[in-house]
């Protein structure tokens, strides 16, 4: 098993260039480090638009933080420090000319722990529209509608809507945080472990929505279950160690690994 | 062997006892102290409201053959001999010259309690206890329950109406006096009133209390400028140390850099929070009084100097002392509400767009409030109890106008104002009659009490109210 680890740190970098897709979200030579320790090391993907794109790798591996240094919510920890460049359509996400709020606005993100706002269900959806701009009554609620019939939650709160979000079970909590993500119309979103909290129906309900999400906009999801990742994604990144070990589509990557250690860990091998 | 196993029979026992017992030995402390608090409220209830009650007036005639009427108060041992001697109130300070008497039981012959004993309530002089006669009003002459009659409607005219009318009293042993109406505050003749009279009689004497300025150095008569002082200086004190301290805190956990300096100032503001407040009354009296205050004198008062207007404590820098008193405390409570707040919340909010400000504003704040009217809780609990800085910065024994009048700019923060901790120990110590003074102790302690419980409650149901709209029903 060593041997088969010396061995891909020496094949060439797995770049997929496979992709006859456009990319919306390309990552060039990105590391990135706490404190000086380092997370992310000399990472090169790109993700294809309108697709399912799935991190997986063992607990540590790097795979949440970087989908949090897509969303720059890095930002927050000064000690962070990184390198290399992460491009949304072709723009460094850290170029100062960005707008990082703009950027939080096009890169939607949702979180393991379902984090509704104390606030109602309305109010919920209608935060990130509120931080925009100032819309008459009706375009707003249009626009809640509209996210919350995309997160398959509209017909489960039509009718309190103006009733607090914690009172929502966890699964609909989950998806009342995709909707309100949704409600600001974002190119990408990244969605960390979104199931991992949930029960079993909850969680075949939000792969249903990440599918039907993809015609949309571009998904990114972390997940440490490895059926999920099959499920759901089109194209799977295996992380190891803060290192990029293998890229394709998924497919390819689950029945015919091209590396060892990817095939160790979906496996169970490595945990 | 089985030396040891007869040591384990014998120690298991003991420990299964010692299992048995501590919740016990909790439950006897929380019981301990739930005692002592009833007691304590229980002592101020019953000393504090009893004294309004129409007491029993008796009509003692002594073995010496003296006769004298007056309210039994409490009984004591004789220092000397065996037997017991009573404390009675007879009121009459401008006939007798005192106001009390004690009386070995011994002497007493009888005890009677005629029903048309009077008690006049009276400024100045205080309490009449004896006989009416008549009344006497523009030549005219009313006796017996006539007189009564007449009394009752004068006493409901205001007193510079009843200029013109006297009362001729007798005292039980024969001395008559003539007092002029204008003077009587209230009349009563508790042996003839029913339970129901009495009841309303001590309402009447509650609300006179709560609602009518002192008098006779503060050994009678009623307590409102000290309950309104109170409540305006807590008050002023809220909306300085709110702002103060819920700012401080937003720096301290949300803008700070958490280093080796953030835990030192949040140390230091914790250990604030232990200074003797005597402390912080003399910092009060250097730096805002003598400091500022003499500095706004000689810049905008300086026709009026020597004398001083904000050179002298006053309810600005009373509220100024406590404000800075209480800071730790709201410092301490918001920064807990802060940290409290998930990461998860803040991070969403971010992550949706939402600048630090916005992060703050909408999300962070809104769920801190209640932690922050917590703070305001403990702050106001404290500073309302407060009476040594006070004492130093701007409370006074009789504050001769009230801090808020009709006059412009009729909030007046330059006054001394009157404060019922002070009010209270000044009752206690000072009066020249202490034992007038004593159930205005328990009354004036009472009070202030409930104040401090009607103010912490106020916040309660507010913060209760934030919680609701926040949490359940938006």
């Amino acid at each position: 098993m060593l041997a088969s680890l010396h061995s891909s740190n020496t094949s060439q970098a797995p770049v997929a260039h496979f992709l006859s897709e456009h990319s919306c979200l390309s990552i060039d030579h990105f590391s990135l480090a706490y404190a000086g320790k380092e997370a992310l090391r000399d990472l090169t993907l790109s993700v294809p638009r309108h697709r399912v794109t799935a991190f997986i790798g063992p607990s540590g591996c790097g795979k949440s933080t970087l989908l949090r240094a897509i969303n720059r919510l890095h930002d927050l920890n000064e000690s962070v420090t990184h390198s290399g460049q992460v491009k949304l359509e072709g723009q460094d996400i850290h170029d100062p000319q960005m707008n990082v709020t703009e950027l939080r606005r096009r890169v939607g993100m949702v979180f393991q722990t379902p984090n509704p706002f104390p606030m109602s269900i309305y109010e919920n959806v209608a935060f990130g529209l509120r931080l925009q701009q100032r819309l008459p009554k009706r375009k707003r609620d249009d626009i809640i509608e509209w996210a919350l019939t995309s997160a398959a939650l509209w017909d489960e709160v039509k009718d309190r809507l103006h009733r607090s979000a914690w009172q929502l079970s966890g699964g609909q909590q989950q998806r009342l945080v995709i909707a309100r993500t949704l409600a600001v119309q974002p190119d990408v979103l990244l969605l960390d472990e979104p199931a991992s909290a949930l029960d079993p129906i909850s969680t075949l309900k939000i792969e249903e929505l990440i599918r039907n999400l993809k015609s949309e906009l571009t998904l990114v999801l972390v997940t440490h279950n490895m059926q999920q990742a099959a499920r759901v994604s089109d194209y799977t990144a295996f992380l190891h160690q803060g290192e990029l070990v293998e890229y394709g589509p998924t497919d390819q990557v689950f029945t015919n690994p091209r590396l060892q250690r990817t095939e160790n860990y979906i496996t169970g091998r490595i945990t | 062997m089985t030396s040891v196993s007869a040591n384990s029979a014998s120690r298991h026992p003991r420990f299964s006892r010692v299992n048995d017992l501590w919740p016990w030995l909790c439950a006897a402390s929380v019981a301990l102290s739930l005692l002592m608090l009833g007691a304590l409220l229980t002592l101020l209830l019953v000393r504090g409201l009893g004294h309004f009650w129409p007491a029993t007036l008796e009509e003692i005639t002594l073995s010496s053959g003296e006769t004298f009427a007056g309210q039994a108060v409490r009984e004591v041992a004789l220092p000397q001999q065996d037997g017991d001697e009573r404390l009675y109130f007879t009121g009459n300070q401008d006939i007798d010259g005192v106001r009390w008497r004690w009386v070995a039981i011994d002497e007493i012959v009888e005890r009677a309690q005629p029903t048309d004993l009077i008690r006049l309530d009276r400024s100045p002089w205080g309490d009449f206890i004896g006989r009416l006669v008549a009344i006497e009003q523009h030549g005219q002459r009313w006796e017996g329950d006539a007189a009564w009659q007449q009394l009752a409607t004068l006493l409901k005219l205001p007193a510079n109406q009843r200029q013109e009318s006297q009362l001729l009293l007798t005292t039980v042993d024969g001395q008559i006096l003539r007092q002029p109406l204008a003077n009587v505050v209230s009349a009563q003749t508790p042996n003839a009133m029913a339970w129901w009279q009495k009841t309303f009689a001590w309402g009447d004497a509650v609300w006179r209390f709560l609602s009518e300025g002192p008098r006779a150095a503060n050994t009678d008569g009623g307590v409102w400028p000290a309950i309104f002082g109170t409540v305006l200086m807590v008050i002023l004190m809220s909306v300085i140390v709110t702002p103060f301290g819920v700012l401080a805190a937003i720096y301290l956990n949300e803008i700070a850099h958490q280093g080796r300096l953030t835990r030192l100032v949040r140390i230091g503001v914790r250990n604030l929070a232990g200074v003797p407040s005597i402390v912080y009354g003399v910092f009060g009296l250097g730096v805002f009084v003598y400091g500022v205050g003499g500095s706004l004198d000689e810049w905008f008062f300086s026709d009026t100097l020597p004398s001083p207007t904000f050179g002298t404590g006053g309810l600005l820098w009373a509220s100024l002392t406590l404000a800075l008193l209480t800071l730790p405390v709201v410092i301490v409570a918001t920064e807990e509400g802060l940290a409290r707040i998930p990461e998860a919340q803040r991070e969403g909010a971010v992550a949706l767009g939402a600048t630090r400000l916005e992060m703050l504003t909408r999300i962070v704040l809104p769920m801190a409030a209640p932690a922050m009217l917590t703070g305001v809780i403990l702050a106001v609990a404290r500073a309302a109890g407060e009476v040594a800085p006070l004492m130093l910065v701007g409370v006074a024994k009789l504050a001769p106008q009230m801090p808020i009048d009709g006059e412009f700019p009729y909030l007046h923060l330059e006054r001394k104002f009157m404060h019922l901790g002070y009010h209270l120990f000044d009752t206690a110590f000072h009066g020249e009659d202490v034992q007038a003074a004593i159930p205005l102790v328990y009354a004036t302690a009472l009070l202030l009490v409930l104040i401090v419980l009607v103010l912490n409650l106020t916040a309660i149901f507010l913060r209760h109210y934030l919680r609701r709209q926040r949490g359940n029903e938006c």
